[in-house]
């Protein structure tokens, strides 16, 4: 919804306004997991950049390790199609 | 129309989306490549490891479907990865150094529209944009509200991983 909305300004508008810019940068703040607590608008948008940077590298490497430990686990294990399936239930 | 994302039990819903595919994914690669009970060479894992890894974040584009332009851009590097990478090795690096400098041609036309108060935050975002598959050809708006729906999808995917990797290794 709201990429919607700001598509729709953008093409209306000759640049991009301040506002949307706040709203956007705040909804990232949002995600953080440090700046969230804190919950005060002292937070600059590059500060907020900067950690939603940080933010997607760990992610990125959390994934690293989890794909890893995956294919460990897939070379040794004899799971059957119903340890698949009861999985899938579990979600 | 609602987002669906939240809720777990929903069928429809992206974790349950991405469990599926991802699933189906390492069952494929399973079958593919069966190791020797004997070691098998650590090349072999690293191989597997980053098909796994590719699996992973495929898996999560194709649950997102083609409506976020990452997802898309995810998408589109899987299919032509292979024929990119063939282009590489072929003419070593014309392909590569054309695409870089669209890519400088386009930051260049950015820098003249923004204004001093976001000159700061430009800084930052062109780190993000190479963070963000398809974050090149972003505008700085674009760029924000991908990032936002590509984090999420991000953390869905790790709490996935994790619950799937807890699950086998008991």
């Amino acid at each position: 919804m709201s990429s919607r909305r700001s598509r729709s300004r953008q093409s209306g508008s000759s640049g991009i306004s301040d506002d949307q810019i706040i709203d956007l940068v705040s909804k990232l703040q949002q995600l953080l997991p440090e700046i969230r607590n804190r919950r005060s608008d002292k937070v600059s948008a590059a500060k907020v950049l900067q950690e939603t940077c940080n933010h997607i590298r760990s992610l990125h490497r959390e994934v690293d390790d989890l794909s890893e430990r995956l294919s460990e686990l897939l070379a040794n294990s004899d799971s059957d199609q119903a340890a698949v399936i009861r999985n899938l239930l579990m979600q | 129309m609602k987002n669906p994302q939240r809720s777990p039990t929903n069928p429809g819903s992206l974790r349950s989306r991405f469990t599926q595919v991802f699933l189906q994914s390492l069952l494929r690669i399973r079958k593919h490549n069966p190791t020797s009970s004997s070691s098998s060479s650590h090349g072999e894992f690293l191989k597997r490891c980053r098909r796994v890894k590719v699996a992973a974040y495929v898996s999560m584009a194709r649950a997102v479907g083609t409506r976020r332009a990452w997802s898309r851009a995810t998408l589109w590097r899987a299919r032509n990865g292979e024929r990119q990478r063939n282009l590489l090795y072929g003419r070593c690096s014309k392909s590569n150094s054309r695409e870089r400098s669209l890519g400088k041609r386009k930051r260049k036309k950015k820098k003249k529209k923004k204004r001093d108060n976001e000159e700061h935050s430009f800084g930052h975002a062109k780190k993000l944009q190479k963070l963000v598959p398809g974050g090149e050809a972003m505008d700085f708006c674009c760029l924000l509200d991908e990032t936002a729906h590509y984090i999420k999808c991000l953390i869905t995917q790790v709490k996935v991983m994790r619950s799937i990797a807890d699950f086998y290794s008991l």
